[in-house]
C-alpha cells in the first residue's frame, strides 16, 4: 500500500494550483465559499474558463476533448477546485450526457453534440424523474409515439434543476407498454424551444427557483435525436448513473466546507470563548472530521479498484450514501453554529438556505435508501 | 497511490490465514481459550515457525518486517480466527526493547517463539492515560544509567501477563519524568494474579513489590506514545478481521434463516440494518489503511491517524457486534454460535488502549496543538 503522490502528480497538482490563481475569478471564489448561488452568466463563464484550458470535460476521452488523466490526476484536479472554492462543472452536458454520447450515441451525433456541450452552445438539463416516478425511476409514463420522421412526446417531467437556463434536455421517455417497463424505455434529446413545452418554476424550501417542472404535450422531436436504440434507453441511463463516481462522496467539497465551518465556529463565542473549544461543539466537528477522513480513503480505495472503468454499482452506492452524510452533517453544524442568527431569511453567507437546500443530497440521483437497496442486492445476493 | 499489498505481505497473510483456517478451527481456539493457561505454548511456536513473530519486526531487530501494513497483515488474519495467544504484548514490548536497543537476546527468543512478552502501561487509575502512573522507579545501585532500579505499584489487565516472561513496565522516575523497564516475570516482588477474560484468554494484574528491573529509556513518554500508536494499529486490523466475519456471518443467516416463509433478508428493516453496518466496517478499513500507513510517519500525523483510528474501529466495533446479534435474534446470544465470541472480541477491543471516547478526546486535542 502506498497513501502518497508521485512526484509528477504533485507536480501536476502544482499547475492545477497555479491555473486556478491566474485564471478563477475571485467574485465567483468568494460567491462560493461564501455559498451564495451562482447565476447563469456565473456558470457560463466558468465553464468557458475551463473549457479554454481544455478542463472541462477531464473524464472525456482525449479525442473528444477530454484529458485522459489517471484516477490520481482528476482527484487532485477536483481537490484543488475545492480548496480554491471554484464552482463545479454543471454536470448535465459534460459528466452526464457526453459519456452516454460517446459510448451509444452515433457519429453524427458525437460530431454534431459534443463540441457544442465544450463550447456551451447547449445548456442541458434532464428530464428523468416524473410526479409518479422519483425512486422508481422506470415507472416513468412520458410516451413518445412514433409518427413518420418524428416522436411525439407528451407527458410531464419534474424537479428538473436549472431547467429554465437550459435550451436543451435528454428525456427517458416510454416508448412501449410491452414486457417488463425498463424494457420500454429510450433516450431522447429534445430541444426546449419546441413548441408544445412548458416550463414552470418550483420554489424550494430555502426560497430558491432551482428546480422546475416541464409539460410536453405533443412535441415532434426528430428520430435523428434517438440515442441508441429505441427500448434500450435504460440502459443509457444506468450507465450515465455508474459513470463519473470520482465526486459522488464530494470528499473534496466537503474538505474545504469543513474548513469554512471551523472559521465560522471559531468567530461565535460561546461562555466567552470560540464555540470550536466548547467540549460538545468540538466533539461533534471532530466526529465529522474524522469519518471524512476515512471517507477520503474509502473515496480512493474504490476510484482505484474499479481501475478506468466504472465503479461496481455497491461500492459507489456507499460513497454516495456515506459522502452526502458527511456533507449534510457539515452543513447541520454550520447552521447549529450560527446559533440564534441561523433564523433570520438571509442568514450570515446563505448558510441556513444551504443546509436546507442540501437535504436534496440523500433524495436525489437515487436516495439513499434506494442506494441501500442496492448495496444489500449485492451483499445478500438474493 | 495503491491500496493493495506488496507480493510478499499478500502471501505471508494468505499462508497465515490457511494455517489458522486448518489449524485453528474455532473448536481448537475455544479448547485453548478455556485451558488453565489461556494459550498455547505449542501454537505459538508453530507460529513462530511460520514466521509471524519476526513479521513484526524489522530487519535491525532480527525480524523482517515491523511496519504498519505488516502489523496490518498479521493482525488482521488474528482477528479472524479469534487468536488468543500474546501478539500484542509480544509486540509492544517486543518494539519497546527494539526501540531501545536493549536485550536482542530476548527479542531473538520471542521471534523464536520460545518467549513471550507482556506490556504494562495501564493501571487502575489511569484510564488509558499514558503518562497517568503512580507505579514508582527508586535505583537499587547507585550507578543508574545500566544498574538495576525496583518498582513499586500496580499495573492492571495486562493481555496474557501469565504466559510472559518479562513486562516491559512504565513507571515514575522521580518527580517529573517517567521511564520504562524490563521486569523479569516470577521474581521476588513481581507478583502476577491471573484471571479470564470477557473476550477469551486471560489476563492479569501485576503488582509490584520492590521488584527487580532494567531500565530500558529514563525518557519514556515519547516511546510509549510510538509504541502503543504500533498497538492501535494493530488493534485496529484485528478488529477489522473480526468485523469481517462478524458481517460475513451475518449474511449468511440473513440468506438462510426463514421466519414467516420466506428468508429474513428478504426483509427491508434488515437489509437496511445490514448495509449500515457495512458502510461502518468500509470505513473502519480505511481508518485502519490511514493509521498504518502513518506510524512511521511525522508524530503528529501518526498521533491524529491511530486516535482516529482507535476511535473509528471502537464506534464500528460496538454496531458491528451489537447489530450482528440483533440480526441473529435468539441464536445470536448463544455461547455455541462462533459469532457470539467476535462479538465480544470486537467489543473487548474497543475497551483495550483507549476507547472511542478517549481517542475522540486526543484527537481533538491533537487538532488543537498540531
Amino acid at each position: 500500500m502506498d497513501l502518497t503522490f508521485t512526484p509528477a502528480e504533485e507536480a501536476f497538482r502544482a499547475e492545477v494550483r497555479a491555473f486556478l490563481e491566474q485564471n478563477l475569478p475571485s467574485m465567483l471564489a468568494e460567491k462560493i465559499r461564501t455559498a451564495q448561488r451562482l447565476s447563469k452568466s456565473d456558470h457560463e463563464q466558468w465553464h468557458a474558463i475551463l473549457n479554454q484550458r481544455g478542463w472541462l470535460a477531464v473524464h472525456w476521452p482525449v479525442e473528444h476533448g477530454g484529458t485522459g488523466w489517471s484516477i490520481e490526476q482528476s482527484y487532485i484536479f477536483e481537490d484543488e477546485l475545492s480548496r480554491a472554492h471554484a464552482p463545479g462543472v454543471v454536470a448535465f452536458g459534460p459528466s452526464m450526457l457526453g459519456p452516454v454520447l460517446i459510448k451509444y450515441g452515433s457519429e453524427a451525433q458525437k460530431r454534431y453534440w459534443l463540441p457544442r456541450i465544450l463550447d456551451g452552445s447547449d445548456w442541458w438539463c434532464q428530464g428523468y424523474s416524473e410526479p409518479g416516478a422519483g425512486s422508481d425511476l422506470a415507472s416513468l409514463k412520458t410516451s413518445a409515439v412514433r409518427d413518420g420522421d418524428h416522436y411525439i412526446v407528451n407527458g410531464q417531467k419534474t424537479w428538473t434543476t436549472l431547467g429554465q437556463h437550459a435550451n436543451m434536455i435528454f428525456c427517458l421517455v416510454r416508448t412501449s407498454s410491452e414486457g417488463r417497463k425498463q424494457e420500454g424505455i429510450s433516450f431522447l434529446l429534445i430541444d426546449m424551444k419546441t413548441p408544445g413545452i412548458e416550463v414552470r418554476p418550483i420554489i424550494l424550501l430555502d426560497g430558491e427557483h432551482e428546480v422546475n417542472e416541464i409539460f410536453f404535450t405533443n412535441v415532434k422531436v426528430p428520430v435523428e435525436n434517438l440515442v441508441g436504440t429505441e427500448n434500450k434507453g435504460w440502459t443509457y441511463a444506468k450507465y450515465l448513473l455508474t459513470y463519473e463516481r470520482t465526486g459522488i462522496a464530494g470528499v473534496s467539497r466537503s474538505i474545504a466546507a469543513l474548513k469554512e465551518l471551523r472559521r465560522i465556529a471559531q468567530a461565535q463565542l460561546r461562555n466567552g470563548k470560540p464555540l470550536t473549544e466548547d467540549p460538545l461543539f468540538a466533539a461533534r466537528m471532530a466526529r465529522v472530521d474524522i469519518d471524512l477522513r476515512n471517507m477520503v480513503t474509502t473515496n480512493l480505495r474504490v476510484l482505484l479498484a474499479s481501475g478506468d472503468g466504472a465503479a461496481p454499482l455497491e461500492m459507489g452506492a456507499m460513497l454516495k450514501i456515506r459522502g452526502t452524510e458527511i456533507r449534510q452533517e457539515i452543513t447541520r453544524l454550520a447552521r447549529i453554529a450560527l446559533g440564534p442568527q441561523a433564523q433570520p431569511f438571509c442568514t450570515p453567507e446563505g448558510i441556513t438556505a444551504q443546509y436546507l437546500n442540501y437535504r436534496k443530497l440523500s433524495i436525489f440521483g437515487g436516495s439513499n435508501e434506494v442506494q441501500r437497496e442496492i448495496i444489500s442486492k449485492s451483499l445478500l445476493e438474493m | 497511490m495503491n491500496f493493495t499489498h506488496s507480493e510478499d505481505r499478500q502471501m505471508l497473510a494468505d499462508t497465515f490465514g490457511r494455517h489458522l483456517d486448518q489449524q485453528y478451527t474455532i473448536d481448537v481456539r475455544h479448547r485453548i481459550s478455556g485451558s488453565p493457561e489461556g494459550w498455547s505454548r505449542e501454537r505459538w511456536l508453530g507460529m513462530a515457525d511460520l514466521g509471524i513473530i519476526g513479521a513484526l519486526f524489522d530487519e535491525r531487530s532480527g525480524g523482517y518486517g515491523g511496519s504498519g501494513f505488516d502489523l496490518a497483515v498479521v493482525f488482521e488474519q488474528l482477528g479472524r480466527s479469534l487468536v488468543v495467544e500474546p501478539f500484542l504484548g509480544s509486540l509492544m514490548a517486543g518494539q519497546a526493547l527494539a526501540k531501545a536497543g536493549c536485550r536482542s537476546d530476548l527479542l531473538a527468543q520471542l521471534i523464536a517463539g520460545e518467549t513471550a512478552l507482556a506490556f504494562a502501561s495501564e493501571e487502575p487509575q489511569s484510564r488509558y492515560d499514558l503518562a497517568s502512573l503512580t507505579t514508582q522507579a527508586q535505583p537499587a545501585q547507585a550507578q543508574h544509567d545500566h544498574g538495576t532500579w525496583t518498582l513499586s505499584g500496580r499495573k492492571s489487565v495486562i493481555p496474557q501477563l501469565e504466559a510472559a516472561s518479562h513486562a516491559v513496565v512504565s513507571a515514575r522516575l522521580g518527580k517529573d519524568s517517567a521511564g520504562l523497564f524490563l521486569v523479569e516475570l516470577g521474581k521476588p516482588g513481581a507478583v502476577v494474579s491471573g484471571y479470564k477474560m470477557v473476550d477469551g484468554g486471560r489476563g492479569g494484574d501485576l503488582t509490584l513489590d520492590r521488584a527487580s528491573a532494567t531500565l530500558l529509556t529514563d525518557n519514556a513518554l515519547p516511546l510509549l506514545e510510538e509504541i502503543t500508536a504500533a498497538g492501535i494499529v494493530a488493534l485496529s486490523w484485528e478488529a477489522v478481521g473480526v468485523m469481517d466475519v462478524l458481517k460475513k456471518s451475518t449474511l449468511d443467516y440473513l440468506r438462510t434463516r426463514k421466519q414467516f416463509g420466506i428468508p429474513i433478508g428478504k426483509f427491508q428493516a434488515l437489509q437496511h440494518r445490514i448495509v449500515n453496518v457495512a458502510i461502518e466496517i468500509e470505513q473502519a478499513r480505511s481508518a485502519a489503511i490511514n493509521a498504518a500507513a502513518a506510524l512511521a510517519g511525522p508524530r503528529a500525523a501518526r498521533e491524529r491517524a491511530v486516535s482516529a483510528a482507535k476511535y473509528t474501529v471502537g464506534r464500528a466495533g460496538t454496531i458491528a457486534a451489537e447489530e450482528s446479534i440483533q440480526m441473529h435474534g435468539g441464536i445470536g446470544m448463544s455461547w455455541e454460535l462462533p459469532l457470539s465470541h467476535y462479538a465480544k472480541r470486537a467489543l473487548m477491543i474497543g475497551h483495550q488502549l483507549g476507547d472511542e471516547d478517549h481517542h475522540l478526546s486526543r484527537f481533538i486535542s491533537l487538532a488543537v496543538t498540531g
